[in-house]
């Protein structure tokens, strides 16, 4: 049975349609990436996936249940996060919250307390779980409101733009955390995101939604293929250098400062930026480089041209 | 295993109480209404010795008791009336995603343990005017001065609820339900007798404010008009209870349908 069946989904909101003819499956264990621009329609199908709207037409089943008619049932089984909406009580400590969480989940003192020792150690939140809430930095309050969301031990994790202005050291411990609880418990996921290093980095599906509709369902390395998501580094070399063409898997798409600074564009599968940095060594001394992930925006208008 | 709901409350009752000094003067604050309320009973007698057939102990009676009532209910489920206040903050979506059910996880979302203040000195006034009136005590009389004040903090509760549910068609509708709420507030504290015919029978079969404190007095002090009728009170409260389960239900079922 599939985790996530949804056929002909159809939301409006009085005349504006937000999803429009959506269907899809993701069997168990599955890590979906569902991606598209803001406003594409992403929110509105986890709120139909979750028993929190109700579709204009067509069905959407969550571990086979009904959202809206078997919410309660449904609630134990799946965990879910909206980056940008807390649900965790913002005057009382995580501690308090998890404790609550327990007891809403009906699971046992010791099954909370063994619970909340492993997300407490696994996602580092060990020096401010007992700080009220609203006193947490962006990142602290989001890794609490994951450990809040699996808490649990649901099948699937919902995330709805968990890292969204999370700065680089939070959003890597999120990512390295959510693929060991994957590799440990086998949770599925499905990532509403934005951002496509979360894509790339925790899951082996994407699905593109643009308009309400689904656009492209496939793996990375095939979306690559059809519209190139391609990945830029930037280089910044000691001195300048001539350029850097000829590298390969990489096509040179930049040069600034008379040759200091250089951006190569590479599509993901073809190379990686170790075998890039061993080549570009033997021509110039790197100083620091940074990558560019592609635009969601650009994929998503590429996948229209093309 | 520990009850939900009686952690999620003891919760609320800690981060309550966390600052004292600005909860001591709230509950100081939450008196203000008992005076006032009183206050004006005591203007009205000074200038006239009866108020719709009843004297002022009587009278006091009533309000107090209305009084007792509509605090408990404010004290549980006052929180409701900032509905529109949830919604925006997306804790509704939250309690959906938790599997109890939408109500009960509201009611224990608050509790105003600073309006407990107005409980207190309801009671007060409440013996007071009981030792001072000629009640012929009964064990049944006293039942029901425990079955008028427990009935009449539920029908004031069910108000709280039905208004409520309103909210979720108006967007800002906490205006409605205060009026709705201490409308009925401030009719359940006066003898119903004093209001005209219309107000009259609007408050005692519509919103049955008359049966939280005005008719089980008039039976608890035997006066005529009371008798049976003043046994009634639970049974008000049931019915209003029903009306607004009902509304809650087609409020969320709106809410779900239209979403925020």
């Amino acid at each position: 049975m599939n985790i996530i069946s949804v056929s002909n989904l159809r939301r409006a909101f009085g005349a504006k349609t937000a999803v429009d003819d959506l269907s899809f499956d993701v069997p168990p264990g599955a890590a979906v990436g569902y991606i598209g621009a803001n406003g594409a329609g992403k929110s509105t199908t986890i709120k139909m996936l979750t028993g929190i709207l109700k579709p204009t037409s067509g069905t959407a089943l969550t571990c086979g249940l009904e959202p809206l008619r078997q919410r309660r049932q449904l609630a134990r089984r799946i965990g879910v996060v909206f980056g940008q909406r807390s649900q965790l009580w913002w005057d009382l400590p995580l501690r308090d919250s998890f404790r609550a969480l327990g007891a809403i989940h009906r699971l046992g003192p010791d099954a909370v307390r063994a619970r909340t020792s492993e997300l407490v150690d696994r996602l580092d939140l060990g020096d401010f779980v007992d700080t009220p809430v609203r006193q947490l930095s962006l990142g602290q309050r989001i890794r609490g409101e994951v450990a809040a969301a699996l808490l649990h031990g649901p099948e699937l994790l919902i995330l709805d733009e968990p890292t969204i202005g999370l700065d680089v050291l939070s959003k890597e411990r999120l990512r390295v955390f959510l693929t060991e609880q994957r590799a440990q418990h086998g949770t599925s996921l499905l990532l509403a995101t934005h951002d496509m290093g979360d894509v790339r980095r925790l899951t082996e599906r994407i699905l593109v939604v643009d308009h309400g509709r689904l656009a492209f369902d496939g793996t990375l390395t095939e979306l690559a293929g059809q519209v190139g998501a391609e990945r830029i580094v930037v280089l910044d070399l000691t001195e300048p250098a001539p350029d850097l063409v000829g590298v390969p898997g990489t096509r040179l798409v930049g040069v600034e400062a008379g040759g200091l600074r250089q951006r190569l564009s590479f599509a993901p599968g073809e190379t990686t930026v170790a075998a890039i940095l061993s080549v570009v060594a033997s021509r110039a001394q790197v100083h620091d480089l940074t990558i560019e992930e592609p635009d969601i925006e650009a994929v998503v208008r590429r996948l229209y041209a093309s | 295993m520990a009850n939900p709901y009686v952690v999620l409350v003891r919760m609320r009752m800690r981060a309550q109480t966390v600052y004292r000094g600005s909860f001591a003067v709230e509950i100081l604050a939450s008196l203000g209404a008992t005076v006032s309320g009183f206050g004006e009973l005591y203007v009205i007698f000074a200038n006239v010795p009866a108020l719709g057939g009843l004297d002022f102990t009587a009278a006091v009676l009533v309000f107090a008791i209305g009084h007792v009532s509509f605090s408990l209910a404010d004290l549980v489920v006052g929180h409701l009336d900032a509905l529109p206040t949830y919604l925006r903050a997306g804790t509704l979506d939250a309690f959906l995603l938790r599997p109890l059910p939408v109500l009960a996880q509201l009611i224990t979302a608050d509790i105003s343990l600073r309006r407990f203040g107005r409980t207190v000195a309801g009671t007060a006034i409440a013996v007071t005017a009981l030792a001072s009136s000629d009640v012929d005590w009964t064990p049944a009389k006293g039942a029901l001065l425990a079955v008028t004040v427990c009935s009449g903090a539920a029908l004031f509760a069910a108000f709280f609820v039905g208004a409520a549910a309103v909210q979720f068609w108006l967007v800002e509708g906490t205006e409605f339900t205060a009026s709705f709420v201490y409308g009925g507030n401030y009719a359940a504290q006066f003898p119903a007798s004093v209001f005209a015919t219309p107000v009259r029978v609007l408050f005692t079969f519509v919103v049955p404010a008359a049966f939280v404190a005005y008719l089980p007095v008039l039976t608890l002090l035997d006066l005529p008009g009371g008798g049976a009728l003043g046994w009634c009170s639970p049974v008000a409260a049931a019915a209003v209870w029903i009306v607004a389960l009902l509304g809650w239900r087609a409020g969320l079922r709106h809410y779900t349908g239209a979403g925020s």
